[in-house]
């Protein structure tokens, strides 16, 4: 059973790396540099030996009884072993810029120990092998993000904080009563058996209908689908990486992540095909799409912009569960992980203008490209990228989302990328506008709302270095998307290997 | 149903080794109550050597390993009905490490809050009294015997909540032993209708004879009101806010987590052994439930200081437990197998929970001075400790995982779900918001940043490391809840 080592060293380190830092001093300000430093590295290093092992065909799986009938089991399979993947590396560069970010200021201790255990939650949502193991870790997120969300403690905060649990803490019942009508239904169904609930007889039908409602419900909350995305916006008011952390990999993934368990590994998709619940599911999807993007367009700042983007973008992930057939399975799974690459720079570039100049409008980012190039750099590769424009990333999980419509014989659909990324050009090309051809005060116009100097380059070099890294991968992820080990690659693995007939 | 209270096992006298332990476990906390009250104990450390425990977790293995047992013990002519199963063995277990904790928290708080040692030596034998009374309780398979302990039981409590000596506090005790003793004549009333209807009064017998009618039902409703009353459940537990609001923390601890339980365990006993059909009562219980879960949620988001929100707290979560009246009375077996691990389940993690809740909450009010929500601004900052545990307690009695609250809300829900009793499902769910809704409120006070500053006093750190352990106890019992919920199951104890 060396197998069983992995998934608990995997979920161990970030743990016990919340654990130590809780229990360390506030001053200790290397001690906790080190300890998340160390304990992000050691977390990558064993996803990537797991992902390693995956290829070669071992197994990585620990289980064990909590009562009658129902285990606790991490299992890490191709599609959750991609998820950790994607939360191991990102936790890394979100870690050296929240050091970056929180320097000097209070609270940094109860921040990382959150910090800490909102990972630890994540990749226990991505290896959990059944959903009962789902629900404990996707509550644990709930838990450990509100702190985060609440960090700075002024009424905005705690209020943004209080809207926060009422959405997650009431989707969190709804998704635990539809979990145990469907244990009470069949029992304890480990992901990838979806020969049980597609054995069951017609009878049944409307039951597993409805409890698939409610487990969208639960789920919906999380991913933001509209009309479940009023926290998210709210959100907003939590510092930089926080944000980047929620939007990118962990609390809206989840929920997403979730979604794809579901249809894929509990349902499977020929079952929910089937029983239609696909086509509510691109309905959804589609409304949430340009929904978000139209309210995206009526900002006036650039954190809000954002978030009503990543409401628009993570729609695409359910929009291409929703496409029956291989190719809209690869969009979905592909975009996973490259909303949350894209995502995760647009953010911390939001961090950068406002930490370095104290930028929080869109119309204070006039020039910003000539003060911080390499930031604005950054800014319009993931901008690009959303939009969908080749070589990034974002380009292909589009392409496959509309090849994958054609597929599922819902041409229409096609319509509504059109328009997404229409409207998506509409609220991000006039930002890059900004930011590269109008003059601002670096060519002697106006005043930066709040100029700090913090390091030796444009910014702080650790906003600076992750930021860069992440706007890297979105590219080479792009470029190298035909190579092993792109998330494409894997995706198309995935979905070839595991759901399909 | 009388095989799940260890009740069926043939009566056959206790092996002595057994018996040897039974009795330690019985006689010695009175013991060493009264040594301690002669030499109060300066430190934690002598509290938490005795090692009581580790012969009850002895006599569970036993039970575990060979089944329970079930036998009249004689003390000259009085017999005593005494049973040993899984359930009782794990309750003892239970109140014996509440008990240790409550003790070795309070050696700390004594000094801290600079209690005199004379007043505070009272506390000793008196815990040692209540232990015994409680474990009496688990134990005893007989009305007299049980009656008794409960007498015991109120009248330490009582005295305990007294110990303070201020005036509030007395007042909230003296209403509290009126309660008690209303309590005591209703259940004594039901003791004699029982009597002279049926001449016994071992529960294995009454089970096997008594018969529904007229008189059952009034003896059970008398007996059930005074246990109604002494477990502070809705409507009649406007005695139990009062009494907490000046008691001290580790006495509040046990009787949140340990007193109100035992009336509890009692009166499902008795619903179950006597009038196993009641199904339209079954429901009425459920409904006081229902109300007290959703209004006692309400009093403790309306409440103004700490240990109010956490007293009401306790009306709500009780209200979890009588849940278990309807769902295991007139449903199938699979049903009442459910609810039966659940209805344990969520004692235990409540019992855990709100003692670490009640010390967290102890070390807040002693380390600010004050007893108001407004006045916890700035904690989080400088009370990570107290308020982190604070927090992963309240993480049970929200039901959130990996909570031992949040394993019994899945049994419970499923059990209601299997059994088609909607109303529950609802009544756990809206009771899982509001306690969120409370325990968030105490945190966003927590987390204000432009408070004025106080000056926090500082605490010995083994005051918060009980509290933290106890916590993370009630946190641990959700994923290992596999071991004491198997040796629970129907003839789970049996070999």
């Amino acid at each position: 059973m060396t197998g069983a080592w992995f998934p608990l060293a995997a979920l161990g380190s970030s743990l016990l790396a919340a654990v130590l830092i809780f229990m360390l001093p506030e001053r200790a300000f290397r001690a906790r540099t080190l300890l998340n430093l160390g304990a992000a590295v050691i977390k990558l290093g064993v996803v990537a030996w797991m992902v390693w092992g995956l290829r070669q065909g071992r197994e990585y799986a620990v289980e064990f009884p909590v009562m009658e009938g129902m285990s606790f089991v991490l299992r890490a399979d191709a599609l959750g072993i991609m998820f950790a993947g994607l939360s191991s590396l990102l936790w890394l560069c979100t870690t050296l810029y929240a050091i970056g970010y929180l320097e000097d200021s209070p609270n940094r201790k109860r921040f990382f120990g959150f910090f800490s255990l909102c990972v630890a939650s994540t990749l226990g949502i991505s290896l959990a092998g059944n959903l009962f193991t789902f629900l404990i870790f996707y509550e644990l997120l709930t838990l450990s993000t509100y702190p985060l969300v609440v960090h700075r403690g002024t009424p905005k905060a705690l209020a943004a904080g209080a809207v926060y649990l009422r959405f997650t803490l009431s989707a969190g019942l709804v998704l635990m009563i539809g979990m145990v009508a469907l244990h009470g239904l069949v029992g304890d169904i480990r992901f990838g058996e979806r020969e049980i609930l597609a054995e069951l007889g017609a009878e049944r039908h409307p039951m597993l209908v409805t409890i698939f409602v409610a487990l969208i419900l639960g789920l919906g909350v999380k991913a933001a689908l509209v009309p479940l995305h009023g926290w998210l916006p709210r959100a907003m008011v939590a510092p930089a990486p926080v944000s980047a952390l929620l939007h990118a990999v962990a609390v809206v993934k989840a929920g997403a992540f979730g979604i794809v368990r579901l249809v894929h590994d509990v349902y499977g998709i020929e079952l929910s095909h089937q029983l239609g619940l696909l086509h509510g599911l691109v309905a959804i999807a589609t409304v949430t799409i340009l929904y978000g993007s139209l309210r995206a367009l009526a900002q006036q700042e650039l954190k809000p912009l954002l978030a009503f983007s990543t409401v628009s973008q993570v729609a695409y992930i359910v929009l291409g569960v929703g496409l029956f057939g291989p190719l809209g399975t690869i969009a979905a799974l592909s975009h996973l992980l490259h909303q949350g690459l894209m995502k995760i720079t647009l953010f911390f570039c939001a961090g950068n203008y406002a930490e370095e100049l104290g930028i929080h409008r869109i119309d204070d980012l006039d020039g910003a490209g000539r003060r911080m190039p390499l930031t604005s750099l950054a800014f319009t590769v993931g901008a690009l990228g959303m939009v969908g424009l080749p070589p990034v990333v974002g380009f292909f999980s589009k392409w496959y989302l509309g090849t994958g419509a054609v597929q599922a014989g819902m041409p229409w659909v096609i319509a509504v990328l059109v328009a997404s990324s229409l409207l998506n050009a509409a609220y991000f090309l006039p930002l890059l506008h900004r930011l590269w051809f109008r003059p601002g005060p670096d060519h002697g116009r106006g005043e930066w709302p709040g100029e700090r100097r913090l390091g030796r380059f444009e910014t702080s070099g650790w906003l600076l270095w992750p930021t860069l890294a992440t706007a890297a991968f979105s590219v080479l992820a792009g470029v190298l998307a035909g190579m092993p080990f792109s998330p494409l690659e894997w995706a198309t693995r995935v979905a070839i290997e595991e759901y399909l007939p | 149903m009388s095989a799940w209270f260890g009740l069926a096992a043939s009566p056959e006298a206790f092996p002595p080794a057994m018996m040897a332990a039974l009795s330690l476990a019985l006689l010695a906390p009175p013991l060493l109550g009264v040594v301690a009250m002669r030499f109060p104990p300066r430190h934690p450390a002598p509290v938490v050597a005795v090692a009581l425990p580790a012969i009850t977790l002895w006599l569970l293995t036993a039970v575990a390993a060979h089944g329970g047992h079930h036998a009249p013990v004689s003390l000259g002519a009085l017999d005593l009905q005494l049973r040993l199963d899984a359930l009782s063995a794990l309750l003892l277990l239970l109140t014996q490490l509440l008990m240790l904790a409550s003790a070795a928290y309070a050696v700390g708080h004594r000094q801290a809050a600079r209690i005199p040692r004379r007043a505070a030596a009272w506390l000793w034998p008196l815990l040692g009294g209540l232990t015994t009374s409680l474990a009496l309780i688990w134990l005893a398979a007989d009305l007299l015997t049980l009656y008794a302990a409960l007498e015991l039981m109120g009248l330490c409590a009582v005295a305990m909540m007294l110990l303070p000596g201020q005036a509030d506090a007395l007042a909230a005790g003296m209403r509290y032993l009126l309660f008690a003793l209303v309590g005591s004549l209703a259940w004594l009333l039901g003791v004699a209708l029982l009597l002279g209807a049926w001449g016994r009064l071992d529960l294995a017998g009454l089970s096997a004879t008594v018969e529904p009618g007229p008189v059952t039902w009034i003896a059970v409703a008398l007996l059930s009101a005074g246990l109604l009353l002494k477990a502070a459940i809705f409507p009649l537990h406007a005695w139990l806010a009062p009494v907490h609001g000046s008691a001290w923390p580790p006495v509040s601890a046990i009787h949140g987590a340990l007193v109100v339980k035992a009336s509890f365990f009692i009166l499902l006993q008795l619903w179950l052994l006597l009038i196993p059909g009641q199904v339209a009562g079954a429901w009425v219980l459920g409904g006081l439930g229902s109300a007290a879960v959703l209004w006692g949620g309400l009093l403790a988001w309306r409440a103004r200081g700490l240990k109010q929100v956490v007293a009401f707290s306790t009306v709500g979560q009780l209200g979890y437990l009588l849940l278990a009246f309807p769902l295991l009375i007139g449903t199938s077996e699979a049903v009442a197998a459910l609810a039966w691990q659940g209805t344990w389940l969520q004692l235990a993690g409540h019992a855990l929970a709100k003692a670490a809740m009640f010390m967290a909450a102890g070390n807040l009010l002693l380390a600010t001075g004050h007893g108001g929500l407004a006045e916890l601004a700035g904690t989080s900052r400088r009370l990570p400790l107290a308020l982190m545990t604070f927090g992963i307690a309240a993480v049970t009695l929200m039901g959130l995982p990996p909570s031992a609250g949040f394993t019994a809300k899945w049994l419970l829900l499923q059990a209601a779900l299997l059994a088609g009793q909607w109303p529950w499902v609802l009544v756990l769910a809206l009771g899982s918001l509001l306690t969120a809704a409370y325990v968030f409120r105490v945190f966003r006070y927590t987390f204000v940043e432009e408070a004025p500053r106080h000056d926090f006093r500082q605490l010995p750190v083994g005051m918060d490391l009980i509290a933290l352990l106890l916590a993370l106890t009630a946190l641990g019992l959700g994923l290992a809840a596999d071991w004491p919920l198997a040796m629970l199951r129907p003839g789970g104890g049996e070999p």
